[in-house]
């Protein structure tokens, strides 16, 4: 049973540039996907507006009953966020360690152009190293 | 989770894998070359040169940010001092350092005692408006613009032409923060 449910990775003018989902429940299509990730754009960019102190970065963490939503924004505004089980630990660690194989196997690949779509194999195959491996962490415990 | 604490330069250049530093100077020699031989006039190669830059210094700038853990530079005197101790340290493994701030803090010098690019190049007389390093001007103003500030980067000394430094201008021109869709008078 997979602890993260899925993960987007948001451009800086909001639209998807990938997503991966590791469990059968929530399993959306292309365009719901690219739908939730505007939205989710949106909302981020609100609450900066609507923190009472100035300097907010943004949502970093949504809780729900049925799952937490973990974001994590770079300095050039990329997003990466994981919706997971409600509890799951680590995840932001998990997001700052995605955050360096995307600048690894995605922005050294010449032939990716930026703010696109993630088509990068090597990206992919790091990836689910690096889940698998925070899953086995986690069962271990 | 308690913030990660910024790495030194030091400690980052350590830290990733190495190549020889030769290759590395061979193959932008080979490259300037080539661009030479390619576009003839010096000026076109010297807007060639800042392009290629600005297209390394937009994904640079990334694994900058995620080798590093900087945060966000409160001023841009703290960018300079990041970009020259930081930066170039992981990048070229030199140190440089930041001086000649205007009365507004928005102009700097980052002055390079040492270049690898520089290894063992003479410029001939056929070359004298090269300026054979600007490759970094280029990665600088790219790396800049993803972080929101639009900047300008000139040579004011470059030791192949005879000077005891290289000095790079660093000018900020405007910060553009990120557009946000809802705004008040909508």
């Amino acid at each position: 049973m997979a602890a993260i449910y899925s993960l987007y990775i948001i451009n800086k003018s909001g639209g998807l540039i990938f997503y991966k989902d590791y469990g059968s429940a929530g399993r959306m299509d292309t365009n719901d996907s690219l739908r939730l990730a505007s939205l989710w754009h949106s909302m981020h960019a609100i609450s900066q507006q609507l923190s009472p102190v100035s300097g907010c970065m943004g949502i970093e963490l949504l809780q729900a009953d049925t799952f937490d939503l973990h974001c994590f924004q770079s300095l050039t505004g990329t997003k990466f966020f994981v919706v997971c089980e409600p509890g799951t630990p680590h995840m932001e660690g998990l997001l700052k360690h995605i955050y360096e194989l995307y600048t690894d196997y995605v922005l050294k690949n010449p032939f990716y152009e930026m703010e696109m779509p993630i088509r990068c194999e090597l990206f992919d195959v790091n990836l689910a190293q690096a889940v698998q491996k925070d899953r086995v962490a986690l069962l271990g415990r | 989770m308690a913030p990660v604490a910024p790495r030194s330069g030091d400690a980052i250049f350590a830290s990733v894998e190495r190549v020889n530093a030769e290759l590395f100077t061979l193959t932008y020699g080979a490259m300037v070359r080539q661009l030479l031989t390619d576009l003839e006039e010096v000026e076109e190669v010297n807007n060639q040169l800042d392009q290629m830059g600005y297209n390394i210094g937009v994904r640079l700038v990334d694994e900058f940010l995620a080798k590093s853990n900087v945060s966000r530079c409160v001023d841009f005197k703290e960018t300079a001092e990041v970009i020259a101790k930081v930066g170039f340290k992981m990048f070229l493994g030199v140190t440089a350092s930041v001086s000649n701030w205007d009365a507004e803090g928005t102009t700097c010098s980052i002055i390079l005692e040492d270049n690898p690019l520089v290894d063992f190049v003479e410029l001939p007389d056929t070359c004298q408006g090269l300026y054979y390093c600007n490759i970094l001007s280029g990665v600088i103003r790219g790396a800049l613009e993803m972080v929101s500030m639009k900047t300008e980067v000139t040579w004011l000394r470059d030791m192949l032409r005879g000077d005891d430094a290289f000095e790079l201008q660093v000018k900020l021109l405007k910060q553009v923060p990120e557009e946000y869709p809802y705004k008040d008078d909508e």
